[in-house]
């Protein structure tokens, strides 16, 4: 996984609240393979009216936000759906770090484990910093080290888990390190079995049917 | 095992506890996952699996379920290539991994979050994870269930385990007793226009109080189920007599003196005297009324008593302008009466109301009646819809006039092919009321099954409670 350290791109404005996963990639795209990239399917039905042609004065589809690689949206963003899709979608597009007062857990958990970053922002900077974007089409520094967000004459601090902080500074994937566990997790399998024996299913054959 | 902080704990502390493998330094603890639930999106998964000549770790406690992409409506007709294909593949995947998978022709086949719990696959003191949001219901048993995403749900088959800091913890208290009509779906909905969509992140919610007390295992589903709609990854109900005596005899539940033993188990886990939560929530039970949501979040909820809000009247401006576009899309205008609101389609389903005891509330309301717009009825399992039609329910939504399926996420996912036309406007017993949730540019109003009942036989958004005291 490509490590996050700082980045200096353009960032668009999405001044929306409780923008789901739903949004970010609708269900119907989901078949698709991956292999395809999901990039242009982000915000589907935000982006394209019915017949296909982009909504102009959504922000996404203006000059001087086209090419970002940063979001910055109002609170609950990525609630809904577990669905690791919207994150493909969104680093797929291009993007590498959302900004927003808060997010969905499932969906800010699964962007680190695709080394895009979630960075948390007080309410009132998250308005200071939209309404910079829609006056002046800038550019934002995001530092992952110092946890700070930059742009003309304004810098804003950002919260994330640390551990997450370290991932997505490292490029690091779960589960090597989980493999190293091994003997712990035996070890812990071979304590657990006799404290809960109760949780081995009963019963793993295809055939039989139960009675409600 | 990582070491028990001492001290009064709650219920969710004890099931941290009995899960934690090691925790490290920075408190990021190793957990491990007792049932893992895999349905069609756990492609991604498996290909990540693929790309590391892995295969599962755990077959005999990962269990496969088609419900996402299953079509409801199956006898006679093709399916749709593209569909037909994710079925396969999960079929290929778990055959290939010896998984048991409840597929398309299992006659025990359903939504994963129905059969879990029907099974006896769910147990209380159980973690239990699936690639979907909604594993939050199986916590109605006092388990632990939440949604992962796609990186997890291949560690999980490859390790048996994940990595997770611990959340705050959240009592919500539920006193009092509900109306005749109130379900748990209104407690649930008046939580979440509550405390807001994002209300509970970051934190491990249990239930507690008489109202709670009082539902059946199907109204506890129903409230666990909705915990993510409030940004609560998990939520659970100490197990209890109700929770025990569902348990029994169920095909994969320990049987004979094993369930003796477990159940004893199973009653232990409770909150300490004194065990503290983080944060602390208080509803009285009489007071809820029935719900219904006029936006485009769950959290758009109100009594269906009252009006469409008027976004002149709230002084935040982001508040405003997110009311101001949700009226826009859902084409309410600002002081509408809720009960004034036409529909256009119904739908009776979903991981959320789609058990036998959702079914009887809603025939309750449809009998003798005809509704006044088309809509699907697709019942939580293949053994929910058997035992319906054993009781003659089917017979009472079909007389209404609505279309009764088989079993699967149907119209709540809008990845099935059951979905509303564009425009349309769906009273549905999901939740999720998102924008093209139900398809694209449809609109939804979330609501209980007898509510949906309600909607259907009045053709627009409906108080129940009239309908069921002409009744009794």
């Amino acid at each position: 996984m490509q490590p996050f350290e700082r980045l200096t791109a353009p960032a668009c404005p999405l001044p929306y609240a409780n923008i789901d996963t739903d949004q970010l990639i609708p269900a119907r795209f989901m078949k698709r393979s991956r292999a395809e990239g999901y990039g242009g399917y982000l915000l589907y039905d935000m982006r394209f009216s019915s017949n296909g042609t982009e909504i102009a004065d959504f922000p996404l589809n203006q000059v001087p936000y086209r090419n970002a690689q940063i979001i910055v949206a109002r609170r609950n963003f990525g609630a809904g759906s577990s669905r690791e899709a919207a994150v493909y979608a969104l680093v797929d597009y291009g993007i590498r770090c959302v900004i927003a007062p808060s997010f969905g857990d499932i969906f800010a958990s699964n962007s680190v484990n695709n080394g895009l970053l979630p960075a948390k922002v007080g309410e009132r900077d998250g308005e200071a910093l939209i309404g910079l974007l829609q006056e002046t089409d800038a550019e934002l520094t995001v530092d992952l080290e110092a946890q700070t967000i930059t742009a003309k004459g304004i810098s804003v601090p950002f919260a994330i888990d640390p551990v997450w902080r370290t991932k997505l500074l490292n490029g690091w994937d779960d589960i090597d390190i989980t493999l190293s566990q091994a003997d712990a997790i035996a070890h812990f399998r071979e304590e657990d079995s006799l404290i809960r024996p109760w949780v081995t299913p009963r019963k793993r054959d295809g055939a039989g049917q139960t009675t409600m | 095992m990582a070491e028990s902080p001492s001290g009064p704990r709650t219920l969710f502390d004890k099931l941290w506890d009995s899960h934690a493998i090691v925790t490290r330094e920075d408190e990021q603890t190793l957990l491990w996952v007792d049932r893992h639930f895999v349905h069609e999106g756990s492609f991604h998964a498996f290909n990540k699996l693929k790309e590391r000549g892995a295969s599962v770790a755990h077959p005999e406690l990962t269990f496969g379920i088609a419900d996402h992409y299953v079509p409801t409506r199956r006898s006679g007709r093709s399916i749709d290539p593209a569909i037909q294909n994710m079925i396969d593949q999960l079929e290929h995947n778990t055959l290939e991994n010896d998984v048991l998978l409840f597929g398309l022709s299992d006659p025990r086949q359903g939504i994963v979050h129905v059969v879990g719990p029907e099974q006896g696959l769910t147990l209380p003191g159980l973690l239990i994870v699936c690639g979907d949001s909604h594993t939050s219901t199986h916590g109605a048993f006092g388990a632990w269930g939440f949604g992962i995403g796609a990186s997890e749900v291949a560690h999980v088959l490859m390790t048996q385990t994940l990595w997770q800091r611990k959340p705050k913890r959240m009592r919500i208290t539920v006193d009092g007793t509900l109306a005749l009509g109130i379900g748990a779906k209104d407690i649930a909905l008046s939580i979440i226009a509550r405390i807001g969509a994002d209300g509970a992140q970051g934190h491990a919610v249990e239930y507690a109080g008489s109202a709670v007390r009082s539902l059946s295992m199907e109204g506890r589903l129903t409230l666990c189920n909705l915990s993510i709609e409030a940004g609560a990854r998990c939520g659970m109900v100490a197990p209890d007599d109700t929770t025990i005596a569902y348990l029994r005899d169920r095909p994969f539940a320990p049987a004979g003196d094993d369930f003796m033993r477990a159940a004893e188990d199973w009653l232990r886990l409770q909150n300490d005297d004194d065990a503290e939560f983080d944060r602390e929530i208080a509803l009285n039970g009489s007071e809820i009324a029935p719900v219904v949501t006029w936006g485009v979040s769950p959290e758009d909820a109100l009594p269906i008593t009252m009006a469409v809000p008027d976004p002149e009247s709230i002084s935040d401006p982001g508040k405003a302008a997110q009311v101001r576009d949700a009226l826009a899309y859902m084409d309410l205008r600002p002081g509408q009466k809720l009960t004034e609101v036409p529909i256009d389609r119904v739908f009776i389903g979903s991981c959320t109301n789609s058990r036998i005891e959702d079914l009887r509330a809603a025939a309750q309301v449809l009998s003798g009646r005809k509704a006044k717009v088309p809509g699907l009825v697709s019942p939580g399992s293949s053994l929910v819809k058997r035992q319906a039609e054993a009781e003659g329910l089917h017979r009472i939504f079909k007389e209404a006039g609505l279309e009764w399926v088989e079993s699967g996420c149907s119209m709540c996912v809008g990845m099935n092919g059951d979905v509303a036309q564009p425009g349309e406007r769906c009273a549905s017993t999901t939740n999720r009321n998102f924008k093209g949730r139900q398809g694209p540019g449809t609109r939804t109003h979330l609501m209980s099954p007898a509510m949906v009942a309600a909607a259907a036989v009045t053709g627009s958004l409906a108080d129940v409670r009239p309908l069921i005291e002409e009744r009794s």
